[in-house]
């Protein structure tokens, strides 16, 4: 499988990723990265409407999109599932309480044929700690929702002004399998 | 400007230099604290709209003050923050270099101390050099203030947006004087109307 699990001349995840970040007025995108967001790292580079660059570590990314989004500019983190491991407190004590609307997108490792049993485990942490702090999180596995999904989750999230996880699955995006 | 020996520098105090700190600000700049007694300091110092005070995240004043930075290029932006804070997220110094936000100053209050949890030891207090953690990020812009005059002529010279730079200043063992309210969304969007970003 790869990561165009779509119908012949379909757009691929992370175009439709782009575009509905773009119709959204989401201009900065603040991310540490991960293989599989590796096409979409590159299309947001490419694209002038985007402010795009890495942080060192996920927590700081958060309190970047953080400030902007309190200066007016909307932003998303994208991140993989170790990533989202080491934010529980930035959440918790800054984004929740702050009702501040932070995208986060996270692609999923630790299943479906993961090699890495580091990955593996702390993959099992990423929902318990969304729902135990009531953050809105969608698991997208089909390309036919993607769109709907993430284009009607960002304008819940600024409108109601909540923090929304979009946890990318493999069946979506082809995930990382062991090179042979 | 002092290059070395940041163990011989004047030991200063953070309220003092917060209210020097906020004597220079004309023009609306944000400023954003970071937890505990820097921002109990700046509460003190004077309430503002343009403040955003920090009550939890520990390490991220720097980072929100860059996000704020990039948002809005025309308004300067201070962030405040302690030393045992900026330990936790040094790789944001390197965030920054990268970015070069013209309009970005962070000030560091460094009493070699965590001091709001009983004053144990940070790296800081004997080995650690801020500013040469700063420089190595590539912060070229990066200084001690030597004692008060150079703190407030630093402070200038960074306001007039050449940055992004960073003053970090010695300071005692006295405790934050003031109390921030805890009210996390009264403080963003206080901060939001003072800095008029309306709600997107």
């Amino acid at each position: 499988m790869n990561d165009a699990t779509t119908a012949a001349n379909a757009k691929p995840w992370h175009e439709i990723v782009l575009a509905t970040l773009k119709a959204n007025d989401v201009k900065l995108i603040v991310y540490v990265p991960d293989r599989v967001l590796t096409k979409l790292i590159a299309a947001l580079h490419a694209d002038d409407f985007f402010i795009v660059f890495a942080a060192t570590r996920e927590e700081e990314a958060v309190g970047i999109i953080s400030g902007a989004y309190m200066a007016g500019m909307r932003g998303a983190v994208l991140m993989q599932t170790s990533g989202f491991a080491t934010l529980p407190n930035a959440i918790a004590s800054l984004v929740a309480p702050s009702q501040i609307p932070a995208l986060l997108f996270v692609s999923e490792r630790g299943t479906l044929g993961e090699f890495n049993l580091g990955q593996a485990l702390v993959a099992k942490t990423m929902r318990p700690v969304l729902d135990a702090l009531a953050i809105e999180n969608h698991t997208i596995t089909r390309h036919d929702e993607l769109e709907f999904i993430v284009d009607r989750s960002i304008k819940q999230a600024y409108a109601t002004q909540a923090p929304v996880a979009f946890i990318l699955s493999p069946l979506l995006t082809g995930g990382k399998v062991l090179a042979s | 400007m002092s290059n070395a020996g940041f163990h011989n520098l004047k030991v200063m105090n953070r309220l003092d230099l917060t209210r020097r700190m906020m004597a220079q600000l004309k023009h609306d700049e944000a400023v954003i604290a970071g937890i505990g007694n820097t921002n109990f300091d700046l509460w003190e110092a004077g309430q503002r709209p343009q403040n955003f005070y920090m009550l939890g995240s520990m390490g991220l004043a720097i980072p929100i003050a860059l996000g704020v930075a990039i948002a809005q290029p025309q308004r300067h932006v201070v962030a405040l923050e302690g030393d045992g804070s900026l330990l936790m997220q040094l790789g944001c110094l390197a965030t920054v270099a990268v970015q070069a936000s013209k309009n970005l100053t962070m000030v560091v209050w460094d009493n070699g101390l965590y001091q709001i949890t009983g004053s144990q030891p940070t790296a800081s207090k004997a080995t650690a050099d801020i500013v040469a953690i700063a420089r190595g990020a590539g912060l070229a812009n990066s200084a001690w203030a030597a004692d008060e005059d150079e703190f407030e002529r630093l402070m200038a010279r960074a306001l007039e947006g050449g940055g992004p730079s960073l003053i970090a200043a010695r300071i005692d063992n006295h405790p934050g004087v003031g109390k921030t309210e805890r009210d996390p969304v009264q403080i963003r969007v206080n901060f939001m109307r003072g800095i008029g970003a309306s709600k997107s």
